[in-house]
């Protein structure tokens, strides 16, 4: 059972209250955009084998949207943060760093 | 290769038995091949086989990082059905469904073909609607289905409760020629034949990196050392972004858990498979006896083939109100794979941005059905530039805005 804490309402919420919502900090393009930046937009991903940073709301609780870190090979999760952040926190980069040396937000 | 026979039996049984040969060849890698195929499972071996069998090219190695037929090809609950809404998918699906009902032949390999039926059941005046409309479209498309009332839907499934009042059965869509088979011997009658032909299956090797040159695939790098190849076809399912990255372009998918799980096997009860999408399960009895039984994907991004306890619990659960003798069955054994997802819940055939380099992948929750026909269209695209099985299936088309819509008849996975 996947646990991720609120970052809203501080509850630690069990994934049966939540709804999953795929990858985070996408880069929104709209009416006028170029075919490539619309097609990235909307379908294209990493798909990452490891470190994933993804969007999660809290269904059954506060309802609000936040964001979590967490590896997709080992399920381990690095921490949650508000989704009103372009990129993931400082707190939250140290946080995977400490646990993977080797891994760095531009891979 | 010896045939398998009942004069074979009857060989064999004189000599004790001793002279039974490995289904594949365990044969060392070579340093070039015409094509490789990443992916030793039940769509990468048939892409092998047809690549042999229909187009003259068997220099192949089928590489394979864990062992073959482990991912998805051994994990899934065996449905083959052609039922889908849009004409390029009915192409595909039934060109796999009927490769199916000579496949034993066709590879002297009993792959268990049961056409036994499979009822998508109809609980709402939605899918009553979305049903019969789809029994229209597969009239169109020389597709042999049927809509079915009630009364005949429990003829055709006694264990089945019809009247609700929560779920009740309103009908159904029956194709009398979609059943299962046993999803380990369609890989290994693949891989027996395509070692038949000379190719290479390699297990326990891993490719870690495509190498390229002026734009073009010219081999790739393995946990066995470097091979060279003309032309390389991506097979991996759930990994197919990982491999994707190593040659250089990014896929529409998302890779997630999928899961399913057996019964205590018990006396045969059920003739027919039946997907419930409404109640969100599908369920059919195996020849050991056990029920079968699978729901929806688990919900979020996951390569450890292992899924979460409540989606089981939900999936059971929701088929007793259908089912309600299930509600006294012990569930056996649980397990998971890796499903890769698209947007439209169509799979990718296609050419990638890297020449000579091709990828089969996206079948998401439904690929065992289509193996045979993947396997088909893809080693004609990989051989000649194109088929007509997967033209429409190309990655170009989520750009262009040319979506093959079949969110309804992937059925509950989505």
């Amino acid at each position: 059972m996947l646990t991720l804490k609120c970052p809203y309402c501080g509850v630690q919420a069990c994934e049966t209250e939540l709804s999953p919502g795929y990858e985070a900090h996408l880069k929104r393009f709209g009416p006028g955009s170029s075919d490539d930046d619309f097609e990235t937009y909307l379908f294209t991903r990493p798909n990452v084998k490891g470190v994933h940073f993804e969007r999660w709301r809290h269904a059954y609780g506060c309802g609000k949207w936040f964001l979590a870190a967490r590896c997709t090979t080992t399920l381990e999760v690095f921490g949650t943060y508000s989704a009103q952040v372009p990129a993931p926190p400082a707190e939250i980069i140290d946080a995977i760093k400490s646990k993977r040396p080797d891994w760095s937000p531009e891979t | 290769m010896k045939r398998y026979s009942a004069f074979a039996i009857a060989r064999e049984a004189a000599n004790y038995h001793q002279g039974w040969e490995r289904a594949w060849a365990k044969r060392a890698l070579k340093k070039r091949y015409d094509a490789i195929i990443i992916g030793a499972g039940g769509h990468g071996l048939a892409s092998a086989y047809y690549l042999g069998k229909n187009h003259g090219i068997t220099n192949v190695a089928v590489l394979e990082k864990g062992w073959l037929g482990g991912g998805n090809t051994g994990r899934n609950t065996t449905i083959i059905r052609s039922n889908y809404l849009q004409d390029p998918s009915a192409a595909i699906y039934e060109k796999a469904r009927s490769l199916y009902e000579t496949l034993s032949q066709d590879l002297n390999y009993n792959v268990m073909f049961s056409p036994r039926g499979v009822i998508m059941l109809a609980q709402t005046h939605h899918e009553v609607r979305g049903y019969q409309r789809t029994a229209h479209a597969n009239a169109l498309q020389g597709v042999k289905t049927e809509w079915i009332g009630p009364e005949r839907v429990k003829q055709l499934c006694p264990i089945m409760n019809i009247e609700g009042p929560r779920y009740p059965v309103l009908g159904g869509l029956w194709q009398a020629r979609g059943g299962t088979a046993r999803h380990d011997a369609v890989a290994w009658g693949y891989a027996r034949a395509c070692s038949d032909m000379g190719m290479d299956i390699i297990q326990q090797c891993e490719v870690t990196g495509v190498t390229s040159e002026g734009g073009k695939v010219t081999g790739v790098q393995t946990s066995l050392g470097d091979i060279g190849c003309n032309s390389l076809g991506i097979v991996v399912a759930g990994h197919s972004s990982h491999v994707a990255e190593m040659a250089g372009f990014r896929l529409p998918i998302e890779s997630v858990a999928l899961q399913a799980l057996v019964s205590e096997p018990i006396k045969p009860c059920m003739d027919v498979v039946v997907m419930a999408n409404t109640v969100h399960g599908y369920m059919s009895q195996s020849d050991k006896g056990e029920m079968v039984i699978g729901g929806g994907t688990d919900g979020y991004n996951n390569y450890t083939q292992r899924g979460s306890f409540h989606h089981i619990e939900e999936t059971v659960r929701a088929l007793i109100e259908t089912f309600p003798m299930i509600s006294r069955l012990k569930m056996l054994r649980q397990w998971g794979g890796i499903v890769d997802v698209t947007g439209d819940r169509s799979p990718i055939l296609s050419k990638t941005p890297l020449e000579g380099c091709y990828i089969n992948c996206g079948w998401g929750t439904g690929g065992f059905k289509a193996i045979p026909g993947s396997g088909f269209g893809f080693a004609e695209l990989m051989a000649k530039g194109y088929s007509p099985l997967t033209a429409e299936f190309g990655m170009e088309r989520f750009r262009e805005g040319r979506f093959i819509d079949e969110s309804v008849a992937a059925g509950v996975a989505h």
